[in-house]
């Protein structure tokens, strides 16, 4: 590289003064030579001017190509990652959805089983098909043992829910007894006329109560001496509900 | 005072004419122009050691500017054409502090 007239050679001892006063004598009567420099000088400030109006809007236009390329690199690499990252947050979204699904599906089995415990417990109204029987009995022979056992074998022929006199469910703690005043039922005593509503398929359970031995020949028969009747019915409505006691000893295992 | 003139209008040339570069000439106008300022800053200092040229000075900086352009031509050939203008870069910048620094013991003798 040149020299720009290094050289110290030559120079004459100079002060302070006597550089500023040369300064202030050449910028008040500028030389011929001065015209060279300001013509170097143009093109330098020319040039300056160039690169800072340039460099503005054109950031990569004076990249070099390897500059480029390796920009081109971290963009494309980037663009992956961030394509990586949307799928696993696509696979993390269908999985939540998935999860919401199975939750729900899950809600829908728990709902069909708590309204089938609620029909089985008797927390619940309910209505269906069944039969409806009215047993008459005049002289009080009706025992504890035989409306048990008529309950019982409508459970047998698949009675879902039943009722008697449409006021008390039957549930499992379900008891009957006999005082002097009738049949007792839960703690309610029952008139001479005992209508037993029960839902399940209609002629199963009306067959149920008709065979030999069954309900309706023990209430006729000579013992009891009343009358039965039994009717099926196309839509029964069952309103009576019981409150579930919270059980004392048992706990969930 | 023509080389302040020369400065001024060369500013305000290129402020007002908005020219651009050709593209394959950008990467080295930076280089030139430190290499100009590199030139300038020596024709200074020796104007002040009053062994100044114009013909020195011309030949001196076309050749800095040419130079350092080359270079950095040569270095994007070989593919070392980030590393080189770092070099020309810093070579030039000690230059250019060092020419600064001499002017200031000539102006203020600090």
């Amino acid at each position: 590289m040149p020299e720009p007239a290094r050289s110290h050679t030559g120079a004459p001892p100079q002060d302070e003064a006597s550089v500023w006063r040369r300064m202030g004598r050449d910028l008040t009567r500028p030389s011929r030579g001065q015209v060279v420099v300001g013509v170097i000088l143009l093109l330098l400030g020319f040039g300056v001017t160039l690169q800072l109006a340039g460099g503005d809007d054109e950031r990569y236009t004076t990249l070099r190509q390897d500059e480029l390329v390796a920009m081109l690199d971290d963009v494309t690499a980037e663009s992956r990652r961030l394509q990586s990252e949307v799928s696993e947050l696509e696979r993390t979204r269908a999985q939540l959805q998935s999860g919401a699904d199975a939750s729900a599906v899950a809600r829908e089995q728990a709902l069909a089983r708590l309204e089938a415990l609620e029909l089985l417990g008797g927390t619940a109204p309910a209505t269906g098909p069944g039969i409806r029987v009215t047993i008459t009995d005049r002289q009080g022979q009706l025992t504890p043992e035989i409306l048990l056992n008529a309950l019982e074998e409508l459970r047998d022929a698949g009675a879902e829910v039943m009722e008697i006199d449409d006021r008390l469910r039957l549930v499992t703690s379900t008891w009957v007894a006999k005082t002097d005043e009738g049949l007792v039922v839960d703690g309610t005593t029952l008139g001479s006329t005992i209508v037993i509503e029960a839902i399940g398929v209609p002629g199963t359970l009306a067959e149920a109560t008709r065979f030999r031995g069954g309900l309706v020949s023990t209430i006729e028969g000579e013992r009891v001496g009343g009358t039965a009747r039994v009717e099926e019915v196309e839509e029964l409505r069952i309103d009576s509900v019981v409150t579930p006691e919270p059980p004392r000893f048992a706990r969930p295992a | 005072m023509y080389a302040i003139i020369g400065l001024v209008l060369g500013i305000a040339l290129g402020l007002f004419l908005q020219p651009s570069l050709p593209p394959q000439l950008q990467p080295y106008l930076p280089i030139a122009i430190v290499a100009a300022l590199d030139a300038v800053f020596g024709g200074f200092r020796a104007y002040l050691d009053a062994v100044f040229d114009d013909k020195v000075f011309v030949v001196s900086f076309i050749s800095n500017v040419l130079i350092a352009a080359l270079i950095v031509w040569v270095g994007d050939l070989i593919g070392v054409g980030t590393q080189l203008s770092t070099a020309v870069v810093v070579v030039l910048g000690i230059r250019i502090f060092t020419n600064v620094a001499h002017i200031r013991r000539k102006l203020f003798h600090a």
